[in-house]
């Protein structure tokens, strides 16, 4: 008994300490602060086609993804074959925001990689992300019919994600 | 010594580093720098958690700045730009964190830890005490105790 307090004391600590090294913990995912909260309203310009704007406003009725990316962000190259696909399937129209990028650096990504997004907007200052709640790309935001934002996943978007945590809330969502 | 204390400051920002792109420039105003700088100092970096938005060069620190510095030049309150980007960020973005249930254990762990260890130190003495209280002597060593008394005595008359 004399031994074993301080045994289960260390053990303790190892297994909290453990499960937080091992167990996928990510400091970066901050909770969003804007979870079932309205999808904050911006007006910006079409990549492709700058002179037409694009605004959440234009998706009510939808639910639709938007996801964060830059040509200047590696974890985006990696994630695009993925949306690639998203895309091709068809389950969910799928919206860039292009954070803090050049116009030509941007298309010249949608050009060698291909173009998943029904269109992406230009946020050059970066003043759309902050009102997000951004703090690195990719990021993804679920926004349902009403323009609320029901999910946001802070990194790449996987398989795995899709089919586990944002499809069956899309189902929820088209009851 | 010196030298790998210097080496590991560089290692350890390079993260930082990675992110950071040219500094923006910063208005002519002063006052207006200092208030910036003030505020900065009470949030938090996204990018280098560890870090207070006026310490980081991370490219959205910067923006953050300088969505303060507009925010302030456009007469905003310290609070209500503070109220602005918890809107967004989520108390993560205080550099201080404030007392709410989420953050009690934070504040008061350590208090709980203190008193425990307390009473465990005066349970701890009390058993201990208890321990050395005096017993009795058996008749059996009284009479050691009085023969042993006896020959001292006797010695020292002699």
């Amino acid at each position: 008994m004399r031994y074993a307090i301080p045994l289960i004391i260390f053990l303790v600590i190892a297994a909290f300490l453990a499960s937080r090294l091992r167990g996928g913990y990510d400091p970066h995912r901050i909770p969003s602060a804007l979870i079932n909260k309205p999808a904050p309203e911006f007006q910006l310009q079409e990549l492709r086609n700058p002179t037409q704007t694009f605004s959440p406003k234009q998706m009510r009725g939808k639910i639709w993804l938007l996801n964060v990316w830059g040509s200047w962000c590696v974890a985006c190259r990696e994630e695009h074959p993925f949306l690639i696909a998203l895309s091709k399937s068809g389950v969910i129209p799928l919206y860039g925001l292009n954070w803090k990028d050049k116009r030509e650096d941007a298309l010249a990504v949608l050009e060698e990689m291909g173009d998943p997004y029904v269109l992406s907007v230009s946020d050059f200052d970066g003043r759309v992300a902050i009102d997000y709640g951004i703090t690195g790309a990719p990021e993804t935001y679920l926004i349902d019919q009403n323009g609320t934002i029901r999910y946001k996943e802070v990194g790449q978007l996987t398989p795995e994600i899709m089919e586990q945590k944002i499809l069956p809330m899309v189902k929820g969502l088209n009851k | 010594m010196k030298r790998i204390g210097l080496l590991l400051i560089i290692f350890c920002s390079l993260p930082c580093l990675a992110l950071a792109k040219e500094a923006k420039p910063l208005s002519n105003d002063p006052e207006l720098e200092k208030r910036v700088m003030a505020l900065s100092e009470q949030l938090r970096c996204l990018v280098c958690q560890n870090e207070t938005l006026a310490a980081s060069q991370a490219d959205l620190a910067q923006d953050l700045r300088g969505l303060i510095r507009e925010q302030m030049k456009a007469g905003k309150s310290d609070k209500e730009i503070i109220a602005f980007l918890t809107d967004r960020y989520g108390k993560f973005i205080l550099y201080n964190p404030p007392v709410d249930p989420t953050t009690y254990l934070l504040w008061f762990g350590p208090f709980v830890l203190l008193l425990g260890g307390l009473a465990f130190l005066f349970r701890y003495l009390k058993q201990r005490r208890e321990l050395i209280t005096e017993q009795p002597l058996s008749t059996d060593e009284r009479r050691r105790a009085e023969t042993l008394l006896k020959t001292a005595q006797e010695k020292e008359t002699a």
